[in-house]
C-alpha cells in the first residue's frame, strides 16, 4: 500500500481498470521506446506512475498544469515521441480542451491519453472531480478517436489496441468499482468493432463502459423472469462509431435502449440515435444515463443504482419500453 | 562571434524585402496581422538565414533546428519568409487567406512546408517548444527549439505553467524569445493587463533574461549566442521592439495590431520601407 493512501482508496484501487492499464503500459514500454509518460501530479491516482517507476526517464511530471502539459505532448509528439497521458477525465477534457483539440487533434499528433475518473466513478467527490461531458467533447474533435472499456480486460486491450493506431485516441475508465466483464482478453476487440456480449431479438442494449456488465446482468434477470431475449452490445469505441451494428439491431430487434454513465447529451445515446435517424429506419429507442444534471455525490454503486444504471434500473427500462403498445398501432414496414 | 559588416548588411537587404513581402501579402490578403508581423522582422531574418540549421528541400528534416511561432497571429511574416527561403512558390502566397488556400492568417503545420506547428491560438506555443526540448534531449539529438512569443499572449497561464517547466527541466537547448512591443489587441499592455516588472517575472521563474533592442542585429543575435552557449537554465530573450516598425503611419499605432491596405496605403508603405535605413 502506497504512503499516505487510505484504505478506502486501497481498496477501491486494488483491481481497477487503471491498475491494469499502468501495468500494461509498463509492459509495452518495453517494446515501443517511443512511449512516453506524462501526468499533471496525478501519477499515483491516475497509475501512470508504475510507468513512471520503470521508466523515471521516460516520464514527465507536468505538476498542476494540464494545459502545459497537452501543450508538452503536442511538443514530444512533434519530436518523433509517442506521449500517452493521464490525467483525471475532467481535467482532460474541460480545463486543457482547447490544448487537446489545438495541439494534438488539429495537428493529428500521436498522442494517447487515457483519462481516469471518468463519468461519476468518483461520485464521493463531487461535481468538479465528476465527467459526465467527456464523450460529447472528445466526440466533436476531428481526428480523435473515443473508447469507453467496459471492464479491465477490455481495458488493458484498448490501451494495446491504441498504441498501433495511427493519431490521437483518448481512452475513458473510470476510478474503480469495475467488476470483471470479460473472462480473459481474447474476444476480439477491434477499434471500431462493436462486441455482442449477449443475443437477443426483442430487444437492443448498447452500452459502453461500467454498464455493459449490469446490461448483461438485466438481461439474464430479464429472460428468467419476462421469457425476454435481450441483446447486449458493448459499443467501446463511440468514434467511429460501428453503425453497422446499430442498423442490424434496428432490423432484427426494433428496439434499442443505450445506458450510459454520462450526460444523455452528446455521448453514447447521442452517437446511436445520429446512427438510427442516419439508416432512415423505425425504431423504439430510448437513452439512459445522466438526464441532464450534475450527479449527486455519493459512492458510485449507491449512484449507479439512484440513476437507473444498474441491472435493477436496466431491468425497469426495459419493461417500461416492452410495455408501450407502438407495435399494434404503428406499421414496421417503413418502405425502406 | 560579432556580426561581420557584410553580414548586416545582407541582413538588412533581407528584412526589407521581408517587410515589403509583409506588406504585399496583407494587401492580397484582404487584412492580416500586420503590425506584429513587421515587429519581429529583424528576429525572424537572424534566425533563418543565421541560427535555424534548416532545408528547404527537406522541410521534415530530423535532425533539423525547430521554430515555433508561439505569436501565430503573425503567420503573415513566416509565411513570406519561409516562401524566400525555398520552402514554397511565394506565388502561392498570392490566395493568402482565399479559399481553401494552404494559408490562413494562423498557419496550419499540416499544410505549410516548413511549418513545425500550427500555432495561433495564443499561450500553446511555450508548452509545445518545451515539449519538444524534452524530446529532444531524451532522444540525444542536438538539435534546438527556438520559440517566439507576442508580449500579449504572456496574460496566458499556459505561458507561465510552460515556464516552470522549462526551469523546472533545466532546459537549455530551449531559446525563447519574447517581441515586447508593447501593445496587444486592445491597447497598451501596461493598461490592458500590466506585464511589468516583466522581465523580473521571467527571473523569478529561474530564466536567464537577456534584454536586447529587438532590431539591433548585433544585439540580438549577441543574446542568441549567449543563449545557445547556456548551459545552466532556459534563457530569455526579452526584445523590446517597435510594433508596425518600418512603416511610419503604422508604428507605435495599436489600430495597425491588425489591418489592411489599400493601393495607396500599399504604395506609402512600400516607398516608405524602401527608402527606409535601420540599424
Amino acid at each position: 500500500m502506497a504512503e499516505g493512501l487510505t484504505w478506502n482508496v486501497y481498496d477501491a484501487n486494488t483491481m481497477t481498470q487503471a491498475d491494469i492499464y499502468g501495468e500494461v503500459l509498463c509492459r509495452l514500454g518495453e517494446k515501443y521506446d517511443r512511449i512516453v509518460g506524462l501526468s499533471a501530479d496525478l501519477a499515483k491516482s491516475t497509475k501512470i506512475g508504475k510507468f513512471a517507476e520503470k521508466y523515471p526517464n521516460r516520464f514527465f511530471n507536468a505538476g498542476v498544469a494540464e494545459q502545459n502539459m497537452f501543450g508538452m505532448a503536442a511538443g514530444l509528439a512533434l519530436s518523433g515521441l509517442m506521449p500517452v497521458v493521464s490525467t483525471m477525465a475532467v481535467f482532460t477534457t474541460m480545463r486543457a480542451g482547447e490544448q487537446v483539440r489545438t495541439d494534438i487533434c488539429y495537428q493529428n499528433l500521436d498522442v494517447k491519453i487515457i483519462a481516469t475518473h471518468g463519468g461519476i466513478s468518483f461520485g464521493q467527490a463531487g461535481t468538479t472531480h465528476q465527467c459526465t461531458e467527456d464523450i460529447a467533447i472528445m466526440r466533436s474533435m476531428a481526428n480523435m478517436t473515443v473508447i469507453v472499456p467496459a471492464d479491465g480486460i477490455e481495458c488493458a486491450n484498448a490501451v494495446i489496441a491504441c498504441i498501433e493506431h495511427p493519431g490521437p485516441v483518448y481512452i475513458r475508465i473510470g476510478r474503480g468499482f469495475e467488476p470483471t466483464c470479460y473472462e480473459d482478453d481474447r474476444y476480439g476487440f477491434q477499434i471500431g468493432k462493436a462486441v455482442e456480449i449477449n443475443p437477443g431479438t426483442d430487444l437492443t442494449l448498447i452500452c459502453c463502459g461500467i454498464t455493459v456488465l449490469q446490461a448483461r446482468e438485466a438481461a439474464r434477470i430479464l429472460e428468467k423472469t419476462d421469457g425476454l431475449s435481450v441483446r447486449v452490445i458493448n459499443m467501446h469505441t463511440l468514434k467511429p462509431l460501428d453503425t453497422e451494428t446499430v442498423v442490424k439491431a434496428i432490423d432484427e430487434t426494433r428496439r434499442i435502449i443505450t445506458f450510459e454513465d454520462h450526460n444523455i447529451y452528446g455521448g453514447l445515446g447521442s452517437a446511436v440515435s445520429e446512427a438510427i435517424a442516419e439508416s432512415g429506419k423505425a425504431c423504439a429507442f430510448t437513452r439512459v444515463g445522466l438526464p441532464d444534471c450534475y450527479s449527486l455525490v455519493g459512492y458510485p454503486e449507491d449512484l449507479y443504482n439512484y440513476y437507473k444504471l444498474d441491472a435493477d434500473g436496466i431491468v425497469e427500462k426495459v419493461r417500461e419500453v416492452m410495455g408501450k403498445d407502438f407495435e399494434e398501432d404503428e406499421s414496421w414496414e417503413d418502405g425502406f | 562571434m560579432p556580426l561581420s559588416e557584410q553580414e548586416i548588411s545582407v541582413f538588412r537587404q533581407q528584412a526589407k524585402q521581408l517587410r515589403l513581402d509583409i506588406l504585399d501579402v496583407t494587401f492580397w490578403a484582404g487584412g492580416a496581422h500586420i503590425g506584429g508581423a513587421l515587429s519581429i522582422v529583424e528576429i525572424l531574418v537572424l534566425l533563418y538565414y543565421k541560427y535555424l540549421s534548416i532545408d528547404p528541400k527537406n522541410p521534415e528534416k530530423e535532425d533539423r533546428d525547430r521554430f515555433i511561432l508561439s505569436k501565430g497571429h503573425s503567420g503573415v511574416g513566416l509565411a513570406a519568409l519561409l516562401a524566400r527561403k525555398g520552402f514554397f512558390d511565394f506565388e502561392l502566397l498570392k490566395d493568402f487567406n482565399k479559399f481553401n488556400s494552404p494559408f490562413g492568417m494562423h498557419l496550419d503545420k499540416n499544410k505549410v512546408p516548413g511549418l513545425d506547428a500550427s500555432t495561433g491560438s495564443l499561450g500553446h506555443g511555450l508548452p509545445i517548444a518545451v515539449g519538444l526540448a524534452l524530446g529532444a534531449r531524451l532522444q540525444g539529438k542536438q538539435w534546438k527549439t527556438y520559440c517566439l512569443l507576442g508580449d500579449g499572449e504572456c496574460n496566458e497561464g499556459s505561458i507561465w505553467e510552460a515556464a516552470m517547466a522549462a526551469s523546472h527541466y533545466k532546459l537549455t537547448n530551449l531559446i525563447t524569445i519574447v517581441d515586447r512591443n508593447k501593445y496587444s489587441v486592445d491597447g497598451n499592455t501596461e493598461d490592458v493587463m500590466a506585464l511589468e516588472p516583466f522581465a523580473d517575472k521571467w527571473r523569478s521563474f529561474g530564466f536567464i533574461v537577456k534584454e536586447v533592442n529587438g532590431h539591433n542585429w548585433m544585439e540580438v543575435s549577441q543574446a542568441i549566442e549567449e543563449a545557445l552557449s547556456e548551459t545552466k537554465a532556459p534563457v530569455l530573450i526579452l526584445a523590446h521592439t517597435i510594433k508596425g516598425k518600418g512603416v511610419d503611419f503604422m508604428e507605435d499605432d495599436v489600430r495597425w495590431h491588425y489591418g489592411g491596405l489599400d493601393s495607396d496605403m500599399l504604395a506609402k508603405a512600400k516607398q516608405y520601407v524602401a527608402n527606409s535605413v535601420d540599424e
